[in-house]
C-alpha cells in the first residue's frame, strides 16, 4: 500500500486516491483544434518508465494535485496543489 | 515405543497442566505448552497425514512455519483447514483431523494410489483428462487429491480485528538477531515492535547452546523481553509477518488460539529489521519422505523445548556443521546416534557418544508406515527408528524478496542471501547468512542506523562458537529411486526431470508444471533443492536458474482476517433515505438503485407487478407522492459560477434567470452524454446542479476537477448538499391542490410559479424550496426540506392526499411514467457512444459559440456519421406483450443478420393500455413509422419506430 502526500491532508493510503491523468495534458479549446491534436488530448498518454507527473485526487477531501513519482520504484518525489493550472 | 517424552526438562511445557485432545479420533495426551506436533511426537504418533497425490504416509518434518507435512484440520469451534501442527498449540478438548486421509492417516483407504505412482507423474492430469472434458473427471480427482477440507457450514465467529500501527522499528523475528536489534533500538530511544511466529521468543536460543554477556542464553532472552516490555514496546508472539507491501507497509497475522479470528495488523514502521532466521533443508535420498525422517534442527527443538526424544536409534545425516550439536545432544539424552556426514574432510570433531561416519551419504531409507533403516552409498545398512537430516540452511528472505530486494548467491553458504540493500529494510542474523552469535550481534548494531545509533555495547557471545561449514548436497539428476523434492505436493526428482525434458526449464514454468513450491508451505523446504536440481539438469548454476517470485502471504492467512469488518451488509454499504423507516411502515418494498436503497413499490397488492401498475395508473389519475431525496443537489457558488456551469453543461446555462431552472446534459470530453438533469439558478452567482441519483459522487468530482484544474479556487465554490435535504415530489393533475392544502405560505399560481421555476416557502418553521419540474410529464412540484424535518411533511402529504386518492409511488412506477413520456435515464437509454444529438438535442452543438466540455468531440467524423444510433420509441402490434429490454433490432445484409440497435426501456403502460418502449436504433430519428424486426433469444417479432414520447406529446398535462 503506497502512501501519497495529499497537499491538504498529508500522507494517506493510496486507496483514498483516484488517478486523474497525466499532468501537463493541457486542454486545447475551440472547434478548430486539429483532429489529431484533440485525439492526443483525449487518448495519448506518455506512460513513462521512471519519473511521471500525474494528477491525482484525494477523494476524502476533494483535493486535486500534481504528484511526481517514479513508476518503477514507486517513490513519491513531490506533490503540489492545483489552482487553475490548466486554464486555457 | 520409539519416540518418547523424557522424564525431565522441556522449557516450553508445564507438567503440572496435562491436557488431552483428539487426533483422527484417538485421544492424545500432552502438557500445556505443547504444540499439536510435539504432543503427537511424545505419543509416538508417526503418521500424521497423507500426501497430496499419492497418499503416501507423512510424518512431522519440522518445528515451525515451514512444515510441509503435518497439516491438520481443526474442528470444533474453529474449523480451520490445513493448520500447521508445528505452530498450533495443543489445547484441552481440541479436535484435529489429518488431511487427505480417510478415515485416518494411519489407515487411509486411498493408500493404494501410491502403487500407481509411476503412471501419474507431474502433469498427468493435463495430458490424460483432455477428452471429452476435464470437468467430467474433476469432482472425483478433487475428492482423491488435495489437502484439508473446508467446512462449508462454518462461519466466522465474529468480525476479525484489523489494526493500523506505527512505530520506529519493526523487528520481525525474536531470535538472537531480532532480540539484539530490538534491545539496541529501544536503547537508542526508538519505539520498537517485535513480532515472532512462535509462542515464546528466543528462536534458536531456545535449544542451541549459547552464552551471552556471561549469562545462559535463556536468561538473556528473558531479560531482554522484560526490558522491552518495561519500556512500553509492543511484543507480539504467535504473529507472522505475512508480507511487505508498497512503501514498506508490513502485514502481520496474529493468531489467538481462543476462538477469536486472527487479527490483521497493518504496520508502517520507519525501519524494518528482518531477523527471520533460516530454514533447514532436506537431503536427497530414496524414500526420503518416510515418517520418522525429519529435520535435525526440529528434533533438537523438540528435545529442549518439549523434552521429546524423537527416537532411540537415530541416524543423523548432514552436509554441514549444524547437525553436530544436535547429534551430541541426542546422544547425551541416551539415544544411539550415528552421524553420517557427506564430507570427508574439514568436519568438526565427533560429538561425545555419537559415532561419526565421514564421506558417506544416505542412498535410501526403508520402511512402510515409518522408517526402519537406511542404506548408505557404500551399501552399509543400519536399522533406525528415526532419521534426522540437515541439508544446509535456506535464509528466510521471502519478505526481502517481496520488497523487490535482489538476492545474491553465496557459494560459502550454498544459499541465496540478501543482495543490494532496500531502503528502510535491514536483514540480519541467519537470514543474512550469519552463523555464530558474534556475527549475528555485529549485524544487529547497524540494523536501524538510518534512525540513530545506540551508545549501548553490542551483546557479546561468551559461549561456544557455531561454525557454518557446508558441502552442497543437491539432488543429482538420474538418481535411482523415488527421491522427494517437495513433500507437500509429491514432487520427486523424476518430476523435475520430466519438466526439463518437456522444456519447462524456467523456474516459474517448473513450479506451475510440477506444482513444486505450491500450496500451504509454498516450498519453504523444497524450492532451493528443486531449482538446484534444475540447474544440474540443464547445466546451469543455481543463480543462473534463479528463484520464483516472492509474493505474500508468507504463511496462509484466513480470508476473514483480510475482510475484517467488510462482511455482510458492510461489504458494499448502501446509502439510505432519511424516510426509510416511514416507507417501510407504509409497506414499501426496497431495492438497491445505483447504490441507494429505495422503495421499488409500495405493497398495495401481494403481487408486485399489480402494485406497480396500480401506482402508475393512479399517478396519472390524481396525484402521486414520491421520495426523490436521492436526487443530486450540488451547489455551485461564486463570482464565475455562470461561466463555470456554461463550461460544464452542453446547454447554455448563463442565460438562465435567477429563480428559473433548465434541463441539460453534461458531456464527457469525448462528447458522450455523461449525465442529465435540471440546473436551478438560485441567484446571480448561485446554482444548484440536480444530477442523477447514482451520479452524484462522479458529478461532484467532475465539478471539483474543472474548478481546481481550470477555473481556480477563487472562481467558484462547490458544495454537495445532496444528503442535507430530503426532496418529496408531488406529481399529477391534483398536485397543486394537494400543495395548497399544506399551506406553504407562497403563491402557487402559474404566473408566480410556472413550469421550470422555483419558489421558497416554509413548512413548520423550516424553509422549503419548491422546484416545479417534471419527470412524469404531469404537473409536478419537488419540495426540498431539511432532511431531519421531512417526516412530518411526508405524513402531512399522505394525510391531506387522502382527499385526492393520492398514491405513494416507488421507483418502478416512476420508470413507467417517464418511459411513457420518452424521458431517458442516462446509462439505460444511452450507452458509452451516445452523443447529445443522438438524443435529438442538436441545438447547442449547432448554435453555441462558447467552449464546453466535450465540444470538439461533437465535430469529428464519427460524430457526424449519418447512420448513428438515435433515440426512438418502439410500438408493438396490438395485443402483444412488451418487448424484452435488450432485444436487438435486426436487419439482413447479404443474407446475414445484423444488429441495427436495441431496446433500452420497455414497460406495459397501464394508462395507455399497451406496451411502451424506448430504443437506440440506427438513423432512428428519420425512420418514424417504419416497422422493423426485433430479435430476442432467437425469436423475431415486429415493432414500429415512433417518436420517443408516447403520452401527451403536446405536453398539455404539465399545465393541467
Amino acid at each position: 500500500m503506497q502512501l501519497f502526500p495529499c497537499p491538504f491532508c498529508g500522507p494517506r493510503d493510496e486507496t483514498e486516491f483516484h488517478y486523474g491523468g497525466d499532468a501537463g495534458n493541457v486542454r486545447p479549446d475551440g472547434i478548430d483544434v486539429p483532429t489529431d491534436r484533440w485525439a492526443g488530448y483525449l487518448y495519448l498518454r506518455g506512460n513513462p518508465k521512471g519519473t511521471a507527473r500525474e494528477i491525482w485526487v484525494h477523494m476524502i477531501c476533494g483535493e486535486f494535485f500534481v504528484m511526481e513519482r517514479d513508476t518503477v520504484t514507486h517513490k513519491v518525489l513531490s506533490s503540489a496543489a492545483l489552482d487553475g493550472e490548466h486554464a486555457a | 515405543m520409539t519416540a518418547s517424552r523424557l522424564a525431565t526438562g522441556g522449557s516450553a511445557i508445564d507438567r503440572s497442566r496435562p491436557i488431552r485432545f483428539s487426533f483422527d479420533g484417538t485421544i492424545v495426551q500432552g502438557f500445556a505448552g505443547d504444540t499439536i506436533a510435539s504432543a503427537l511426537l511424545a505419543g509416538d504418533v508417526a503418521v500424521v497425514g497423507r500426501s497430496f497425490k499419492y497418499h503416501r504416509p507423512r510424518g512431522i518434518w519440522g518445528a515451525g512455519v515451514e512444515e510441509p507435512n503435518a497439516l491438520v484440520d481443526i474442528g470444533g469451534s474453529r474449523a480451520t483447514p490445513n493448520t500447521r501442527a508445528t505452530t498450533e498449540p495443543a489445547r484441552d478438548g481440541l479436535v484435529a483431523k489429518s488431511v487427505n486421509a480417510t478415515p485416518s492417516a494411519l489407515a487411509d483407504r486411498n493408500a493404494f494410489l501410491d502403487r500407481f505412482a509411476r503412471f501419474i507423474p507431474a502433469a498427468f492430469y493435463y495430458k490424460t483428462f483432455m477428452w471429452p472434458d476435464w470437468h467430467r473427471f474433476e469432482p472425483r480427482i478433487r475428492a482423491m487429491a488435495g489437502l484439508g477440507t473446508v467446512d462449508a457450514d462454518w462461519t466466522s465467529p465474529g468480525m476479525a480485528d484489523q489494526i493500523n500501527h506505527h512505530c520506529d522499528v519493526l523487528v520481525v523475528g525474536a531470535g538472537p538477531a531480532g532480540l539484539a536489534a530490538a534491545r539496541l533500538a529501544a536503547g537508542a530511544g526508538l519505539t520498537v515492535t517485535l513480532v515472532d511466529d512462535q509462542q515464546s521468543p528466543g528462536g534458536s536460543l531456545g535449544y542451541r547452546a549459547g552464552e551471552i554477556d556471561g549469562k545462559p542464553a535463556a536468561v538473556w532472552v528473558k531479560e531482554t523481553i522484560a526490558e522491552l516490555a518495561a519500556g512500553g514496546h509492543l511484543i507480539l508472539p504467535s504473529t507472522t509477518a505475512l508480507g511487505i507491501y508498497d512503501h514498506n507497509l508490513v502485514g502481520l497475522n496474529q493468531r489467538h488460539f481462543d476462538g477469536r479470528p486472527d487479527t490483521l495488523w497493518r504496520v508502517r514502521p520507519r525501519q524494518i529489521v528482518l531477523a527471520t532466521g533460516a530454514i533447514e533443508r532436506p537431503l536427497p535420498f530414496a524414500n526420503n519422505d518416510l515418517p520418522g525422517i525429519m529435520s535435525a534442527d526440529a528434533a533438537f527443538a523438540y528435545l529442549r523445548r518439549h523434552a521429546v526424544l524423537v527416537g532411540r536409534r537415530i541416524i543423523v545425516a548432514t552436509n554441514n556443521d549444524s547437525a553436530y550439536e544436535v547429534a551430541g545432544a541426542l546422544a547425551e539424552a541416551s539415544a544411539e546416534v550415528r552421524l553420517v556426514d557427506i564430507r570427508r574432510n574439514g568436519t568438526p570433531a565427533a560429538p561425545a557418544n555419537a559415532r561419526l561416519i565421514k564421506g558417506r551419504s544416505l542412498a535410501s531409507a526403508s520402511g512402510k508406515l515409518r522408517v526402519d533403516g537406511v542404506t548408505l552409498d557404500d551399501g552399509t545398512r543400519f536399522d533406525a527408528d528415526c532419521v534426522l537430516v540437515s541439508g544446509g540452511w535456506t535464509p528466510t528472505i521471502h519478505l526481502f524478496g517481496q520488497a523487490k530486494g535482489k538476492l545474491a548467491w553465496s557459494d560459502a553458504r550454498a544459499a541465496f542471501l540478501p543482495g543490494d540493500p532496500v531502503d528502510g529494510i535491514a536483514v540480519i542474523g541467519a537470514a543474512a547468512g550469519a552463523v555464530s552469535l558474534s556475527e549475528v550481534f555485529a549485524g544487529a548494531g547497524p540494523a536501524f542506523a538510518p534512525l540513530g545509533q545506540t551508545k549501548a555495547p553490542l551483546p557479546r557471545s561468551t559461549g561456544p562458537k557455531a561454525t557454518g561449514g557446508i558441502l552442497p548436497a543437491w539432488p543429482i539428476p538420474g538418481s535411482k529411486g523415488r527421491i522427494w523434492i517437495d513433500y507437500q505436493n509429491d514432487v520427486t526428482v523424476k518430476d523435475v526431470e520430466l519438466a526439463a525434458r518437456e522444456n519447462f526449464v524456467s523456474v516459474e514454468h517448473l513450479k506451475r508444471y510440477t506444482t513444486l513450491g505450491m500450496a500451504t508451505d509454498q516450498g519453504k523446504t523444497s524450492n532451493l533443492p528443486g531449482l538446484a536440481l534444475m540447474a544440474g539438469i540443464t547445466g546451469r548454476t543455481v543463480p543462473e536458474v534463479g528463484t520464483t517470485t516472492y509474493r505474500p502471504p508468507f504463511t496462509p492467512v484466513p480470508l476473514a482476517s483480510f475482510a475484517g469488518a467488510r462482511v455482510g451488509e458492510l461489504m458494499a454499504p448502501v446509502r439510505r433515505l432519511p424516510l426509510e423507516n416511514v416507507h417501510r411502515a407504509n409497506g414499501a418494498v426496497f431495492q438497491e438503485y445505483g447504490g441507494w436503497l429505495r422503495p421499488a413499490h409500495y405493497g398495495g397488492y401481494a403481487d408486485a407487478e399489480r402494485s406497480i401498475a396500480d401506482e402508475a395508473l393512479r399517478a396519472r389519475q390524481s396525484v402521486a407522492l414520491f421520495d426523490g431525496s436521492t436526487l443530486g443537489k450540488i451547489e455551485v457558488i461564486g463570482p464565475q459560477a455562470a461561466a463555470f456551469v456554461d463550461f460544464l453543461y452542453y446547454n447554455t446555462m448563463s442565460t438562465l434567470k435567477p429563480g428559473r431552472c433548465r434541463y441539460g446534459f453534461m458531456l464527457s470530453e469525448n462528447g458522450v452524454v455523461f449525465d442529465d438533469g435540471v440546473l436551478v439558478r438560485l441567484g446571480e452567482h448561485r446554482f444548484v446542479v440536480s444530477c442523477s441519483s447514482s451520479h452524484v459522487a462522479a458529478v461532484h468530482a467532475r465539478l471539483e476537477e474543472w474548478r481546481q484544474d481550470r477555473f481556480g479556487r477563487g472562481a467558484v465554490y462547490i458544495h454537495n448538499a445532496t444528503s442535507d435535504m430530503a426532496t418529496l415530489t408531488v406529481s399529477g393533475p391534483n398536485s397543486r391542490k394537494l400543495l395548497k392544502a399544506l399551506g406553504l405560505g407562497l403563491s402557487l399560481g402559474d404566473a408566480d410559479l410556472p413550469h421550470m421555476a422555483i419558489a421558497h416557502g416554509s413548512y413548520a418553521g423550516d424553509e422549503v424550496r419548491i422546484t416545479r419540474v417534471s419527470f412524469t410529464g404531469d404537473r409536478s412540484y419537488e419540495i426540498s426540506i431539511r432532511a431531519d424535518r421531512a417526516e412530518p411533511l411526508w405524513a402531512h402529504l399522505r394525510k391531506a392526499g387522502q382527499a385526492f386518492d393520492a398514491v405513494a409511488i416507488g421507483l418502478e412506477a416512476l420508470m413507467i411514467l417517464r418511459a411513457e413520456k420518452g424521458f431517458i435515464v442516462i446509462g439505460k437509454d444511452t450507452d458509452g457512444t451516445t452523443l447529445p444529438h443522438d438524443l435529438g438535442v442538436d441545438g447547442p452543438r449547432v448554435k453555441r459559440q462558447t467552449e464546453f466540455v466535450g465540444r470538439r468531440s461533437l465535430f469529428t467524423e464519427e460524430a457526424s456519421r449519418d447512420n448513428r444510433m438515435q433515440l426512438v420509441g418502439l410500438a408493438v402490434p396490438q395485443g402483444e406483450a412488451p418487448l424484452p429490454t435488450g432485444a436487438h433490432g435486426i436487419k439482413r445484409i447479404d443474407g446475414r443478420l445484423r444488429s441495427q440497435g436495441f431496446v433500452t426501456s420497455s414497460y406495459q403502460s397501464p394508462t395507455l393500455g399497451r406496451p411502451v418502449a424506448l430504443g437506440l436504433i440506427e438513423r432512428g430519428a428519420t425512420r418514424h413509422g417504419e416497422t422493423i424486426d426485433i430479435q430476442h433469444l432467437g425469436k423475431i417479432s415486429k415493432a414500429t419506430i415512433t417518436a420517443p414520447c408516447a403520452f401527451d406529446p403536446a405536453g398539455e398535462r404539465l399545465h393541467a
